[in-house]
């Protein structure tokens, strides 16, 4: 039985949150500001851009989401210092002041008057003394629920229900009995198995703004499909993998949430939790997509459950990839953090799997690299609600 | 050896969990929830991670997995049956 009472060295930040990596991050505002952030973090090693296509011409609750993603990411405790870089002035500033929140070192720069050269040039000063900084800081001993812990699966077969999903739900009942802060979402991919969902929420005015969140977004499928999405949900990969029905996906996927946690809150998309517990979080079901407005959410720590093999990382939140697929781990090794294939060959039980997922889980924070960091991938993506204006 | 899985005793399908059963294969199934053992002989090739049916099934009837409704058969389907997006559907969207 694993020690979840043992110390983890993270870095705590000044607002008392504690991550487990330690990134300079070079933010664009904007589409339009990519090239620079892309030319100081050349400049200067050490630091991290984080390019994206948008932030021009968003509005309304679009642009609120925005502005929740870029401050929510650099605000995420596994960030130490965040260079903004916008076209404008405004919207920089507005990014740089909810970071500022923090307490943690934060500047920013706008391009408009400039150029791009002067404006890498005066960046990559900052940046610099900020790389200084984080890299002076030292881990320190921390408590396990100070890891906040955020959960997606992706490229999901009949094994993850089986096996790597219920790996990552009894991992989250081990660490929701220490009080820890964990998530879950994927809205759509709850479809078939919402009244289970809504069965484990504490109370009735959380499963009320569940049922809200979750009628919300089939209201939006309804909106825009144009047939039984039987070419994007399942998806190919999942049918490949023996998955049927977009009902049989959700009943593996609410595996995730274990079997005594509760859902203690609900939170929009980007939106940070108040208090310890299970959090449900709406979000779309693309891998890349969530895990972005999870670690926008403030996670540090993400558990990632596959079928048929999804390869996904994030570039400030680590990313544990766990698979019960014989077949996946046998041809894509290297993207796996957990192999649990012994659950399905009887040769371990789910409580040994939930304890080699939390190892997992205690290396990774202690700053051991996962698959997913060691291969690159840093898939920064952010979720857009509707056109621009 | 383990060759599927059935969650529980009152589903209508079990999944092969391992590569290369070919039909006419008797396969060696577990049911996790009652922790019992069964055998089916499967009636095509069922690649790994797809789904057998472990009861009879008619046309427009629901397919049971976790114990919990995850679509309709658009066809008859027989024990030891392949089941999948060619005989069952959701009733979704």
């Amino acid at each position: 039985m694993i020690n979840l009472d043992q110390k983890i060295y993270g870095y705590r930040r000044d607002n008392n949150r504690v991550g487990i990596r330690n990134y300079v991050v070079i933010l664009p505002v904007d589409d339009i500001s990519n090239a620079a952030c892309e030319a100081v973090s050349n400049n200067i090693k050490g630091t991290i851009a984080l390019p994206h296509p948008y932030g021009r011409l968003q509005f309304g609750e679009d642009l609120d989401l925005h502005f929740r993603t870029m401050i929510g990411t650099g605000a995420n405790p596994n960030v130490a210092a965040v260079v903004v870089i916008g076209i404008e002035p405004d919207w920089t500033q507005k990014i740089v002041d909810g970071i500022a929140e923090t307490g943690k070192p934060v500047q920013g720069f706008s391009i408009e008057k400039k150029g791009d050269i002067q404006t890498i040039a005066d960046a990559s000063k900052a940046a610099y003394d900020m790389v200084h900084y984080a890299s002076g800081l030292q881990r320190e001993a921390c408590d396990i629920s100070e890891i906040w812990v955020s959960t997606k699966c992706g490229e999901s077969d009949t094994t993850s229900g089986f096996g790597a999903n219920p790996t990552v739900g009894n991992a989250f009942d081990k660490l929701y009995e220490k009080q820890s802060t964990l998530l879950f979402g994927e809205t759509s991919e709850i479809t078939g198995g919402e009244h289970l969902v809504k069965a484990r929420c504490a109370n009735d005015a959380v499963a009320d703004q569940f049922m809200f969140m979750f009628n919300r977004y089939q209201d939006m499928i309804e909106r825009w499909k144009t047939d039984d999405l039987s070419d994007s949900q399942p998806t190919k990969g999942n049918i490949e993998g023996g998955l049927t029905t977009i009902e049989e996906k959700a009943l593996g996927n609410i595996q995730k949430i274990g079997k005594k946690c509760m859902v203690d809150g609900v939170l929009d998309k980007a939106e940070m939790p108040t208090s310890k517990g299970l959090w449900f979080m709406d979000s779309s079901s693309a891998a890349a997509e969530m895990v972005t407005l999870c670690a926008a959410s403030g996670y540090v720590a993400h558990l990632f459950p596959t079928g048929q093999g999804n390869i996904i990382g994030n570039p400030i939140l680590p990313v544990i990839k766990v698979c019960a697929n014989p077949r996946t781990v046998r041809t894509m090794s290297e993207h796996v953090d957990v192999d649990v294939t012994a659950l399905l060959k009887r040769d371990i039980n789910m409580d040994q799997a939930g304890d080699m997922l939390l190892e997992s889980l205690i290396h990774t924070s202690n700053g051991r690299m996962t698959a997913a960091e060691i291969l690159g991938h840093q898939e920064f993506v952010l979720t857009r609600l509707y056109e621009s204006a | 050896m383990i060759q599927f899985i059935v969650h529980d005793e009152d589903d209508s399908v079990g999944v092969v969990t391992v590569e290369g059963l070919k039909a006419n294969d008797t396969l060696k199934g577990w049911i996790m929830d009652q922790d019992v053992l069964i055998d089916i002989k499967i009636n095509q090739d069922i690649p790994i991670g797809h789904k057998l049916a472990i009861k009879d099934l008619n046309e427009d009837d629901t397919v049971i997995k976790y114990g919990v409704d995850i679509g309709r058969t658009i066809s008859k389907i027989a024990v030891g049956d392949h089941l999948h997006v060619h005989n069952v559907k959701t009733k979704r969207w």
